[in-house]
């Protein structure tokens, strides 16, 4: 029982970061908005006209992605369903892990690229599909493609899908109204109303218009900084929820290593889709670091967490030069 | 006025009853269905174990004692299937350890593991054994959940009166409950 409870207290965490990132970055689109929409006309009217448009363009966006996302993402991965007798393992274990997570069984999908990877999608269990490359399948063993499910079925029970789906359309319209405003500024169509200073906000539409710019400049760098320290955050969390539901901490932990020796590039996936998967599936394994521009952690401390939850000793340096494949 | 008072305190207490009871029941309904889940399982292994049986016994001078030994498991297992759950889930683990037996058995011989029907089959029976426990996963936790509801106060009192009564566990095997302890604090 005592598992339970800090599982529960992880995901409840989980959802709180969810809804405080999702505020913060609704605030910073709003904040965009306004000051595009103040510094460009000057009016009050003006301002929360172009933060209406923004937040509703933005609430378009989410709806559309949280009904439809899912079924984009598969199609942009070229990603095909399989059943129980194209794949039967890949079922049974998908089956398993579904049971040990007390979720719906997920649509199974199949990519087909030699790269080993996986990824996650949909907006709740019950709509849920996991997607697993034909890599994935060939190089690993039953209890490492396990470890791998077991992975992402706990994004899929944390909603850590939907959360993902959401962000990245959050993220993007933040980048899309900037992108638009700085475009319409730099062809000379901003401060259209800029000249009417008897009758607007004069000074302070002036520096709003400069905040505006400089807000266009920064705000889709923090909101993608954001999504990623929290993305980085939610794969740590799926492996040690993977370990809960497989009981097998060796599972994961080998998988992790092969994928990590693995030097193939996935064909597919680009940066709308990198969070998504297993590992990052963009890059080589030499700047598969953690730092602050990756999606994913560092394989080798994802590997040292998961020691660390069966009391395993982490990983010696000639172990991590050994999966660096220094050849 | 007395009379309000009264049929006020009947009334609250009438609700409180309901509530425990509803909720038992709830928990006990809970527990069925986790027991369900196993049963299906269960019995799809006991489906699946003569075929592993018919095609691995034509390989010549494969141990016959081993086979006689799964067969007899889980002939025991079915029988045991309406003797309550302890009995079933010791029957059930005699079975598994037989059949651990039985596949390393197999492995000592290379044409049954190249055989696309055994190498089926072994997956077949895999899925379920670990479906089963996980599923007696749930059923344990179910079971743990109700038997302390119906034994704090006051729901004690009423869980005498309505037949409440203490569920089994199903055991998992002595080597099976060494599941590590997973400490989930990302620090």
């Amino acid at each position: 029982m005592q598992n339970r409870m800090t599982f529960s207290a992880q995901q409840a965490a989980n959802r709180r970061n969810s809804v405080l990132l999702i505020v913060a970055v609704a605030l910073l689109l709003g904040a965009l908005g306004f000051t595009i929409g103040y510094g460009t006309t000057g009016y009050v009217e003006g301002a929360f006209g172009v933060t209406t448009i923004a937040i509703v363009i933005a609430m378009l966006l989410s709806v559309g992605s949280y009904f439809a996302g899912d079924k984009l993402v598969l199609a942009a991965s070229g990603a095909k369903e399989v059943t129980q007798q194209s794949a039967p393992q890949l079922m049974n274990v998908v089956q398993e892990m579904a049971l040990s997570a007390n979720i719906p069984m997920p649509k199974v999908y199949i990519i087909d690229d030699t790269a080993p990877n996986a990824f996650a999608t949909g907006r709740d269990p019950k709509h849920a599909s996991v997607a697993i490359t034909t890599g994935l399948l060939q190089k690993l063993d039953r209890e490492e493609l396990q470890g791998v499910i077991g992975h992402e079925m706990s994004h899929i029970r944390n909603f850590d899908i939907r959360f993902s789906l959401l962000v990245a359309v959050l993220v993007g319209s933040i980048a899309l109204l900037a992108d638009f405003f700085l475009r319409f500024t730099f062809w000379g169509g901003g401060r259209r109303g800029g000249g009417d200073r008897d009758k607007g906000g004069g000074g302070l539409a002036a520096v709003l218009f400069i905040v505006a710019i400089v807000l266009a400049v920064i705000a889709p760098f923090i909101a993608r900084l954001v999504q990623l320290a929290v993305s980085r955050q939610r794969e740590y969390l799926a492996d040690a929820s993977a370990v809960e539901l497989t009981r097998n901490p060796r599972g994961l932990e080998q998988a992790l290593a092969k994928i990590s020796g693995d030097r193939e590039v996935l064909e597919v996936a680009n940066r709308a889709t990198q969070h998504l998967y297993f590992t990052n599936p963009i890059k080589k394994f030499e700047s598969r670091s953690s730092n602050m521009f990756s999606t994913h952690p560092n394989i080798v401390d994802r590997i040292n967490r998961l020691r660390q939850l069966s009391g395993e000793p982490p990983l010696i340096a000639s172990d991590v030069q050994a999966l660096a494949g220094l050849d | 006025m007395e009379l309000i008072v009264l049929l006020v305190v009947v009334g609250v207490i009438a609700l409180f009853v309901i509530g425990i009871y509803n909720g038992l029941i709830g928990r006990r309904n809970r527990i069925d269905e986790a027991l369900a889940q196993i049963q299906v399982q269960l019995k799809r292994r006991h489906d699946l174990i003569p075929n592993l049986v018919n095609a691995v016994k034509g390989y010549m001078g494969f141990e016959q004692k081993v086979l006689t030994d799964v067969t007899n498991a889980r002939a025991s297992a079915v029988t045991a299937g309406a003797q309550g759950v302890a009995a079933q889930a010791q029957a059930e683990n005699m079975l598994t350890g037989t059949l651990r037996s039985l596949f390393a058995v197999v492995e000592n011989y290379p044409d049954l593991k190249a055989n696309q029907n055994v190498l089926s089959l072994q997956e077949e029976l895999t899925t379920t054994e670990n479906q089963i426990s996980f599923s007696r996963q749930h059923y344990n936790a179910s079971v743990l959940e109700y038997n302390n509801a119906i034994q704090v106060f006051p729901a004690v009192l009423l869980a005498g009166m309505f037949g409440f009564t203490k569920r089994d566990f199903f055991e998992a095997e002595p080597e099976a409950a060494n599941v590590p302890t997973v400490d989930l604090s990302l620090s």
